[in-house]
């Protein structure tokens, strides 16, 4: 009788049909209640009206290669804008046929971006390939020696414009938000005082009001005969900003530092220099990685805004191609086109922060 | 002890040749007589008089420079052009104002325009954001990536790229207001704006906005009540039913006792412009849009964060006390979320205000437009961006002083 019952049991019953493979999936993920069910269904009738127009109008009907005129008759986006102002629109003024310069220089940026993604690779060698590629960088959009002409700093425009602001407003932040974080961090109450006050006032204004200052008052703060180029200027309000913000991500990290490593630090007879040096630095500054990369995105983000003292940036020289009559009224093409460069820089920055997370939690 | 270790150090020292410096030491030691640059103390006070130093030198060359320069292009420095006529129209206004009022004006109301922005949009943000916060963390596949497609996209595109975007969808795809689309009727949209239908001005919406505060006060009272007779007494006290017939019921009682006004004010269209109603213009609405888009994508991620911040164990604990679902969110997750959500839910607020000086990009004349074009007629560019960095640092002082209070009152009261 027993052993009946036990039989029964272990034979092997399947789950049933509508628990496992894709109508369970759906089930379990999208019809699991009647809420669900019914938020799933208005969800697919508002996708099932809106997605397929849009295709329509992004790929079915749109114009590819055709002038302004042909934009206007064809019912669907108007690529052919970006299609024949790429070149503009990426490069800005620079002459066109050194437009090698720039396109050379990003993509040594992008090189080192990509190499410098495995952390594996961060040591000394990897800082100096950066010096020396920042400093290629530089050289090859100024021109000026073998024989590669001179091109003035106003020409300059596009993504290579952006990505330079970014990149080296970056650079020239990281050292000074340091300082200013050890600065708040302190025993010393003027300094401290100094630091908290340069902190909060640059956090407590727009991005903006830093870049009027340096349009129309740095002049101002120079004797005569001395001048800067608006570039310059810009950027110097760009690593102002961002030194700030990175200030209190790294005080967050020596924040996070027990006290014992100072402690420790101190009892092996290190001085402040050296504690900071080879204790604390390198384990508070790992500690705050991921966010520091958000603020590379938004150091990326925020150079957009040199559009409003009227530096040729990417997001200017859309617009100045669409101020241009022939191509009037195409705003909308031309925005998403250079709101997918963004979205692809920022994202693939955001997605490495993720990954940098994972790897950093798991306490390696 | 000490003395067989001072003997160690004398014999490493005397190996590394240091004898002589180590003797100097021990005498500084044992004397308490240290030079001053090895007192730490000392040291320190040197190194900030140098740095202030620096500092001093450096603010005075360069404010020396500006005042020469300033000098020499003959401008006036000081803020007597605040009482000077403006001579510029402002397209919107909170108070009166005409191109006869003083700059000191214009600039009060760019930056009532930019509280405007500022306030509209933190409350349709805070709402935006929580949906879209709620939906990512929804056991619907299909919402919650959809919630967190939104949030990838809408924080890796800049701010100022999709106020051009709305922007230009405004003027370049919605027609003149002759051919105005009219979705339903009352409402208008057209590349002039949003016009839509109010409610005529009557006496009793004055009355009417008096009831709902002193609704919002009795329920605060209330609120107070229960909680203290709950503590003593253990009765509980339909809180919410009752705040909400207040907070409804009070104005509806006021509106009805004036004899239910129903008269509506629709706008028409008048010439190349529609009159009556309310018209909201294309910048402001661009500029909204594009704020609430973007902060609110943030703000999503902050309260998913809140909202996982808080232990499985916690809604599991109170619902075995006997706890009903809406005292389990009123009483113990939403407390414990909140502490987590507030800190960065302000800092995005106040990133919005900031974010909202975008304005002067497309013409919608907050606080930076109105002083952008005051430094453009007088020249008086240090005042003007003096003034604009004042202003924000006010905004943004303030809301973080309110924020350091409430944080200490739901701070975790350790025992």
């Amino acid at each position: 009788m027993e052993e009946a019952i036990i039989g029964t049991q272990v034979e092997e019953s399947k789950p049933p049909v509508t628990s496992v493979g894709v109508i369970g999936w759906v089930r379990n993920n999208l019809f699991n209640g009647w809420f669900n069910s019914i938020l799933t269904l208005v969800i697919l009738f508002f996708l099932w009206k809106i997605v397929p127009p849009l295709l329509r109008w992004a790929f079915i009907d749109s114009a590819w290669h055709t002038t302004g005129q042909g934009c206007r008759e064809a019912s669907g986006a108007c690529w052919s804008i970006i299609y024949t102002n790429f070149r503009f629109i990426i490069f800005g003024f620079f002459p066109y046929e050194h437009q090698w310069r720039p396109l050379l220089a990003m993509m040594i940026l992008f090189g080192l971006l990509f190499y410098s993604r495995d952390r594996n690779h961060w040591k000394k060698p990897l800082g100096y390939a950066w010096i020396t590629g920042l400093f290629t960088m530089g050289m090859l959009m100024k021109g000026g020696f073998f024989g590669l002409t001179p091109v003035e700093s106003t020409q300059w425009g596009g993504l290579p414009l952006t990505l330079l602001l970014s990149v080296f407003g970056l650079t020239a932040a990281y050292p000074l938000g340091v300082i200013l974080a050890l600065g708040r961090q302190s025993k010393m109450p003027a300094l401290k005082l100094l630091c908290i006050l340069y902190i909060e006032l640059i956090r407590g204004v727009p991005l903006i009001s830093l870049l009027f200052m340096s349009s129309i008052i740095f002049p101002l703060f120079l004797p005569e005969g001395i001048t800067f180029n608006k570039i310059l200027r810009a950027q110097v309000a760009i690593i102002l900003f961002t030194a700030a913000y990175i200030a209190e991500v790294v005080r967050g990290g020596l924040q996070g530092m027990s006290r014992g490593q100072y402690e420790a630090a101190e009892s092996m007879g290190l001085n402040y220099y050296l504690t900071m040096r080879l204790v604390i630095l390198p384990q508070a500054l790992k500690l705050v990685i991921p966010p520091t990369v958000s603020i590379l995105i938004s150091a990326f983000k925020d150079t957009s805004l040199v559009v409003i003292i009227a530096l040729f940036d990417l997001l200017k020289t859309t617009q100045s191609v669409l101020s241009n009559p022939e191509w009037m009224g195409f705003s909308r093409e031309a925005y998403i086109f250079i709101a997918i460069l963004y979205f692809l820089g920022c994202f693939s920055m955001s997605n490495y922060s993720r990954k940098l997370e994972r790897e950093l939690s798991t306490g390696d | 002890m000490p003395e067989r270790l001072f003997r160690a150090l004398e014999v490493v020292a005397g190996d590394l040749g240091l004898q002589k410096g180590y003797d100097r030491f021990m005498d500084n030691t044992l004397t308490g007589k240290v030079p001053f640059w090895l007192d730490p103390k000392k040291r320190a006070i040197i190194f900030q008089v140098v740095v202030f130093a620096m500092v001093g030198v450096l603010a005075y060359y360069l404010v020396s420079n500006t005042l020469l320069n300033l000098k020499k292009q003959s401008i006036a420095t000081g803020f007597s052009f605040l009482h000077k006529e403006s001579a510029f129209e402002i397209g919107e206004s909170l108070i009166s104002y005409s191109a006869a009022s003083s700059y000191g004006r214009a600039l009060i109301v760019g930056a009532l325009n930019t509280l405007k922005v500022a306030f509209i949009g933190v409350v349709f943000t805070i709402i935006l954001g929580t949906i879209v916060g709620v939906a990512r963390l929804s056991s619907n596949w299909l919402v919650s990536k959809l919630a967190a497609i939104y949030i990838e996209v809408m924080q890796d595109i800049p701010v100022l790229l999709q106020l051009f975007f709305w922007y230009a969808i405004f003027y370049e795809t919605l027609p003149s207001p002759r051919q105005a689309l009219c979705p339903v009727n009352g409402l208008y949209l057209c590349n002039r704006g949003v016009a839509f239908t109010i409610p005529e001005t009557h006496p009793a919406h004055k009355y009417m906005v008096l009831a709902l505060l002193v609704g919002c006060g009795v329920v605060y009272l209330l609120r107070r009540w229960a909680r203290k007779r709950q503590e003593t007494t253990g009765k509980v006290f339909p809180v919410f039913r009752v705040s909400i017939g207040l907070i409804i019921g009070l104005p509806l009682v006021t509106w009805l006792a004036f004899g239910t006004p129903m008269k509506m004010d629709i706008p028409k269209l008048v010439g190349f412009n529609f009159k009556g109603g309310m018209t909201v213009s294309p910048e402001f609405i661009a500029l909204l849009l594009g704020l609430i888009l973007y902060t609110a994508a943030f703000v999503a991620e902050v309260v998913r964060a809140g909202i996982q911040s808080v232990s499985k164990g916690q809604r599991e604990a109170a619902m075995s006390i006997g706890l009903r679902p809406p005292f389990v969110l009123n009483l113990v997750i939403l407390p414990q979320a909140l502490r987590v959500i507030i800190p960065p839910l302000t800092s995005q607020m106040l990133n919005l205000t900031k974010n909202s000086s975008l304005a002067v990009a497309i013409g919608y004349p907050d606080f930076v437009s109105v002083a952008n074009t005051t430094i453009n007629q007088t020249g008086q560019a240090v005042e003007g961006v003096a003034l604009i960095m004042t202003v924000y640092l006010i905004f943004s002082l303030s809301t973080s002083a309110f924020m350091n209070w409430y944080n200490k009152r739901v701070a975790l009261v350790e025992r």
